[in-house]
């Protein structure tokens, strides 16, 4: 760095300091440091200032302009993704499993250029026998099923019947499974007079029957974008496609903020939410400043784990009765604390609006000491 | 039941419950901490009381009745029966209410001693008259003790895992304080609920469940016969069997189950005695035939006292134990629907008409509730509301009030030597003349109305110290607020000016914030009434202060509609007299026209510069991307248009004044650049006709051509589908795959004939000029009249829905054209057919309902997000905490930067090098 610059490390953000360095002419470069110092310091927030209300002002207010629609073409043959107002909701309230969820696998060095790239999308894709199977042919009087493999599909996913069979075998306890030519015999182990039942369903059993790929990816995509091709995926597992060789850990992602948190962590989740809250709000042409979005993904993780903006998540971890009663189910939480003889500390907004007292909050935060004379009465 | 705890009584009410300063009756009669204000005193009274002789400088008097006392802590708690008969002040013993002179009757329901509702009564516990009292609880020993319903799963979760015989939790000894941590560790994780279920959890898995660990007594199973009853070995446990249960758990056991003993016993939840609430909470109404209407809660009261009397009565006759039996049972059904008149169970109880009874659950609860409705939500008086207008003379950080509204709404300000005159006057006008005044508060607190009458005498008597309540006038600050109050520019301060007229005027520039237009939209306005709050709405609130949005930091303030349209005509190619040029300048608000240039003819950029501060300078860019280019307060290359000077995230012109001259000096140019625009079309005219989306007819053959161009495709494409030689998108069916080709065909086509509209428009229209800059509208619409309306989608899809197979009956089924899916080739003048007609309805009610229900839905979204961050602060560390001073962030935003202060969220040092 710099060396003018070196003293304003401590007191310009790191972001603002490389700003400088890159774009400052060597010249000028102590004189606008100062001039950027000097509007930085002016442009800080105020202690006392609502932070948390305006941001969900800023994410609340354009919720209203939002629409509703569900599904979203980004280009022709991208696949469906909730968009819009139901995604934001989905984010915030926590949940467990997201309506659509979606992969980016970006490829490191020699995959990323395009060659091959189907073939490698589809090692990334879960793989089940009835996807193979062409034709079932059930045979009554041997009580036992051929399933004829499709030679094409096959291919496609570098299988072979014998591989198949190798990798369902272990999972199929019911029944016993082997190749011949392109076709599988699927027989039961034990037969009795119920046999034509179960063999029935045990080839129901089968056609679900994992055989290779990725679990969870139901449906992969190749896309060029910019120089690099990546893949895009319908269905998540993260943990499973972070470990396999060809695939760029650093920079592929899932939406399922719950399984970021649990694979990469907390700090991993929290930036899951700021991103895909930001790329709703950037579709939807509307412009939030990031900050706000910040400090709300920040308030889900705080305790370590994704809490939803929801009266059993973030709402519930409030230390005042009043605050949460305020919220919903008020009966519940005032029955509750009685029981527990909690003691209100009037220490937020809602329960001083309720006594019409000053709110801890902005300009009802400053206490005035002041040490005086009492005035003589004259 | 809440317990209020004062500061002053902040004695260790934990370790000593019952001794807990039970709001005896004499200190609950006290007055409470009033509001600043003192009450409004009925008129005739102050009269009476005028008599006073004025007291000799009164100074600040006025100001020190104010009541300091703030509440410092809220302790909850159950009532125990010993509270409940300490803190009550009168025992209920006859469900009669009056007497027959009207009085009401010792020991009813609406005994003097609870307070009064009557005027003219005295309250027999405090003495003092109605308004004043503010009401005292009774009590009622019931016959037999019953549940309180919102504790019934709580001791039914007691019952289960508690022994019978000994009353201690079914956990051996030793065991006991290890499974305290892991409840403990429970309650932290999932909450008090949680906790409860755990316990007897922990008990099953201990498999001793039969027998107790401490007396080895045999414990049966209990269940809950809802709603209030418990069956244990097929036989009901009365309530005075569970009662006496309940009072064998030791206080240590309750805590196991996150019970704080100390406040709320178990056997407390099985009631002996009954709190009767005061009259002033359940006030009856005087209907006009002079009958009385009790309140609900009256009614049910009433009803438990009847039962109970009955109920004492065979008891004491020696009744038969069925008979007694079914009258407990119906005194447990009316106090559990005093407390609960929702519960699955049990029929409501309900009025002779049939609707039914609101009861303690349901005045609490819900939106309309006494939490959400009256103590978060509170009402206000200085305040008014009527129908607004747009009044574009007005500066943007003016109001118009009526002069009605001015004459009622009033700003109280001190008499002090020095405006005693001043304010003479205002008394001396009285009401009715316009700078008068309403009332006249006196040192002691006593307030009085002015009238015609009495205006002499309450002139004569005025003193320093007195507080005159005079008329809204210029220059006043007043806060006005449109719903739904979004964000905070939802609620601005502005400047009061008094006009004719009976709506609220306001400059069209702050449209946008509070996302008003004027069909028929109503907006409040508040006076605030302190110097305190005058300070806060000035300086925190006033429209100098909200030009530049805290979501996105830029300006929301800026020119609309003809503000741009009229900068932009002027900008661009108009060229004025410097006669003229001066009546423009001058009715824009400039009268200093030394920088105007000394020519015969000026432009309209020379112009627009007079209204720019000498020595700025600008670089940017128009809407379409021309530079725009300013230096030393000369426009000296670019358009004006919504880029520059608009509002709502535009108006990057306006931000760049802003960071340079401040808020005021902004807001002042502002105000003569949306003038100056207006100005030039008042001069020029400016309409816009059917004959704007005329096009020639070169240009209507190209669109025919395109569109036809599309429909053969799509039928081409059509064909290859049924061939099934149509190249199939990867991971998509051959249906999917057509969609999507005959959609991109389409919409193509559709912009191909936008781009033809804007080709062969004419230049001129003023319908193009509003496009062009930003003002209203853009080329689509413009296409959509002259050329084509397009192709209506419906999630992101051709309009499938309809019949089976086919949208409308008027096709054939499997219709795959253009046309049966809802592409609309004609344009809105040439007008629809019948079938394109449908279509449109068909998109237009899906967005319709679109809107219907996203409101609620994003309105919930932000109550929760409000709720959920409103404590959040940033501290004197700059840390962002919230209210129970956990850390959310080290620093607010990464950097601390507050996005109302910055640049579309930064510090652009770009600028600054220019700058430097």
């Amino acid at each position: 760095m710099h060396k003018e610059l070196e003293k304003f490390e401590g007191l310009l953000p790191l972001k603002l300091l490389r700003e400088i360095e890159e774009l400052a002419p060597q010249s000028k470069i102590k004189k606008v440091a100062e001039r950027v110092l000097e509007e930085y310091t002016a442009a800080r927030v105020d202690p006392g200032e609502a932070v948390g209300l305006v941001g969900a002002e800023s994410i609340g207010e354009p919720g209203t302009q939002m629409t509703l629609n569900t599904f979203h073409y980004a280009g022709v043959a991208e696949m469906n993704v909730t968009m819009g107002l139901p995604r934001i909701i989905e984010i915030l309230d926590g949940r467990k499993n997201p309506a659509t969820p979606m992969m980016e696998i970006y490829l490191k060095s020699p995959y990323d250029k395009g060659k091959d790239i189907k073939e490698i999308a589809l090692q990334v894709k879960e793989v089940k026998v009835g996807e193979l199977v062409s034709e079932y042919s059930m045979n009554i009087s041997e009580l036992k099923i051929e399933l004829k493999l499709s030679a094409e599909k096959c291919r496609e996913f570098g299988l072979t019947p014998s591989i198949v069979v190798r990798n369902a075998e272990k999972l199929v306890k019911e029944g016993t499974m082997k190749a011949e030519g392109d076709t599988i015999v699927l027989k039961l182990k034990k037969r009795d007079e119920t046999s034509m039942n179960d063999l029935y369903k045990l080839k129901e059993k089968v056609k679900g029957v994992y055989v290779s790929g990725v679990k969870g990816i139901f449906q992969v995509l190749p896309v060029k974008r910019k120089e690099e091709f990546l893949i895009i995926t319908s269905g998540t597992n993260l943990k499973k496609v972070l470990d396999l060789e060809f695939v760029d850990a650093t920079r592929t992602v899932s939406n399922d903020i719950h399984e970021v948190a649990e694979v990469l962590g907390i700090e991993a989740a929290r930036q899951a939410i700021i991103d895909e809250v930001f790329k709703v709000i950037e579709t939807q042409g509307l412009n939030v400043d990031i900050r706000h979005i910040m400090l709300v993904a920040d308030t889900m993780c705080t305790s370590g784990e994704i809490k939803g903006i929801t009266r059993y998540g973030v709402v519930s971890e409030k230390a005042s009765v009043l605050a949460r009663a305020s919220f919903e189910t008020p009966i519940k939480h005032i029955i509750n604390a009685a029981l527990t003889g909690e003691v209100d500390k009037l220490n937020s907004v809602v329960e001083n609006v309720m006594l019409n007292q000053p709110v801890p909050i902005g300009t009802g935060l400053p206490g005035l000491v002041m040490k005086g004379k009492v005035a003589k009465a004259k | 039941m809440p317990r209020k705890k004062e500061s002053e009584t902040t004695t260790p009410a934990l370790e000593a419950p019952v001794e807990l300063p039970a709001l005896p009756a004499k200190e609950a009669a006290k007055p409470l901490p009033m509001p600043s204000t003192p009450l409004p005193v009925p008129d005739d009274e102050v009269k009476s009381a005028v008599e006073d002789k004025p007291r000799e400088r009164a100074s600040f008097e006025a100001f020190q009745t104010y009541v300091h006392k703030q509440v410092q802590s809220i302790v909850f708690g159950v009532l125990s029966p010993k509270m409940i008969k300490k803190m009550a002040s009168a025992k209920i013993v006859t469900p009669e209410l009056y007497d027959k002179e009207g009085y009401p009757v010792d020991g009813g329901l609406m005994d003097v001693r609870l307070g009064v509702i009557d005027p003219g009564l005295k309250c027999k516990t405090c003495g003092s008259k109605l308004k004043e009292c503010i009401g005292h609880f009774g009590y009622i020993e019931l016959a037999r003790p019953v549940f309180h319903v919102k504790f019934i799963r709580i001791v039914h979760i007691l019952l289960r895992t508690t022994c019978r015989e000994c009353g201690r939790v079914l956990i051996p000894q030793e065991k006991i304080g290890r499974y305290m941590q892991v409840l403990n560790r429970v309650e932290q994780e999932e909450g008090i609920d949680a906790r409860r279920l755990a316990v007897k959890a922990v008990i099953d898995s201990l498999k001793t469940v039969n027998k107790c660990p401490h007396c080895k007594a045999k414990q049966y199973k209990v269940q809950i016969e809802k709603p209030t009853s418990f069956v244990e070995n097929e036989k009901r446990l009365s309530p005075i069997e569970v009662r006496t249960r309940m009072e064998r758990i030791p206080d240590e056991d309750c805590l196991l189950f996150g019970i704080n003993s100390q406040v709320a016993r178990p056997e407390w939840m099985v009631l002996t005695v009954l709190s009767i609430p005061p009259v002033t909470i359940r006030p009856s109404i005087t209907l006009e035939s002079g009958e009385r209407s009790e309140d609900d809660l009256t009614h049910k009261l009433g009803d438990i006292v009847r039962i109970n009397q009955r109920l004492f009565e065979n008891i004491n006759a020696g009744a038969p134990e069925i008979i007694i039996e079914d009258l407990w049972d119906l005194l447990q059904y009316h106090v559990t629907t005093f407390f609960d008149n929702t519960i699955a169970q049990l029929p409501p109880a309900r009025h002779r008409s049939g609707q039914p009874l609101k009861t303690i659950t349901e005045r609490i609860k819900s939106k309309e509730g006494r939490i959400r409705h009256n103590l978060a939500g509170k009402r206000t008086n200085f305040c008014a509301r009527t129908v607004i207008s747009p009044d574009p003379m007005l500066k943007i950080n003016e109001v118009g009030v009526p002069k009605s509204i001015a004459m009622k709404l009033t700003v109280p300000e001190t008499i002090t030597d020095w405006n005693l005159a001043y304010l003479k006057k205002f008394v001396e006008r009285g009401p009715q003349v316009y700078p008068g005044s309403n009332y006249v508060i006196r040192p002691d607190g006593k307030k009085k109305k002015i009238t015609e009458e009495t205006k002499e005498a309450a002139v004569e008597e005025l003193q320093p110290g007195y507080v005159v309540e005079r008329h809204l006038l210029d220059g006043d600050v007043a806060i006005f607020n449109r719903q739904p109050s979004l964000h905070r520019m939802s609620m601005m301060c502005h400047r009061v000016k008094v006009l004719p007229g009976r709506t609220l005027r306001m400059n069209p520039a702050v449209c946008a914030p509070y996302n008003a237009d004027f069909d028929g939209d109503e907006m409040n306005l508040h006076i605030p009434q302190t110097e305190e709050s005058r300070a806060e709405a000035e300086i925190l609130m006033e429209i100098q202060h909200q030009l530049i949005s805290p979501r996105y930091g830029l300006s929301v303030i800026g020119c609309i509609h003809d503000g741009i349209s009229g900068n932009y005509l002027l900008t661009k190619h108009l060229e004025l007299s410097r006669e003229d040029a001066i009546d423009l300048l001058c009715s824009a608000g400039v009268h200093d026209f030394s920088r105007l240039p000394n020519k015969k003819t000026v432009t309209g950029r020379e112009i627009f510069s007079m209204v720019l501060p000498e020595e700025f300078n600008y670089n940017g860019v128009t809407k379409g991307g021309q530079p725009v280019v300013i230096k030393e307060g000369k426009l000296l290359d670019g358009v004006m248009d919504t880029h520059s000077i608009g509002g709502e995230g535009d108006g990057v012109l306006l931000r760049s004044l802003h960071k340079k001259y401040g808020a005021s000096a902004t807001m002042q140019v502002l105000h003569m650049i949306f003038k100056l625009g207006i100005e030039t079309l008042t001069r020029n005219g400016f309409s816009a006709g059917l004959a704007d989306s005329d096009l020639p007819q070169l240009a209507r053959e190209m669109v025919q051509d395109t569109l036809n161009k599309a429909e053969e495709e799509v039928s081409s494409i059509i064909q290859s589908f049924h061939e099934k030689s149509m190249e199939v998108f990867p991971s998509r069916t051959a249906q999917e795959t057509l969609e999507l080709k005959i959609l991109e065909v389409l919409n193509k086509a559709r912009n191909k004939c936008g781009q033809i509209v804007k080709e062969y428009a004419n230049k001129r229209t003023h319908t193009i000029v509003m496009a062009d800059s930003g003002a209203r509208g853009n080329f689509l619409n413009l296409a959509q009249m002259a050329a084509c309306v397009g192709q209506q989608a419906m999630r992101g899809k051709r309009i499938e829905k309809g019949y089976l197979g086919r949208t409308l009956s008027c096709f054939r089924p499997g219709d795959l054209t253009s046309e049966a899916h809802g592409f609309i080739r004609h344009g809105f003048k040439h007008g629809l057919s019948p079938k394109e007609f449908f279509f449109h309805a068909i998109t237009g009610r899906d967005a319709l309902m679109d809107t219907a229900l996203r409101t609620p839905k994003s309105g919930y979204l932000y109550r929760r997000l409000a709720n959920a961050m409103q404590d959040m602060r940033v501290e004197y560390d700059q840390t962002v905490r919230d209210a129970n001073g956990r850390i959310i962030q080290f620093e607010y935003g990464e950097d601390g930067v507050d996005v109302a202060k910055s640049e579309s969220g930064k510090i652009d040092v770009k600028r600054i090098i220019d700058e430097v």
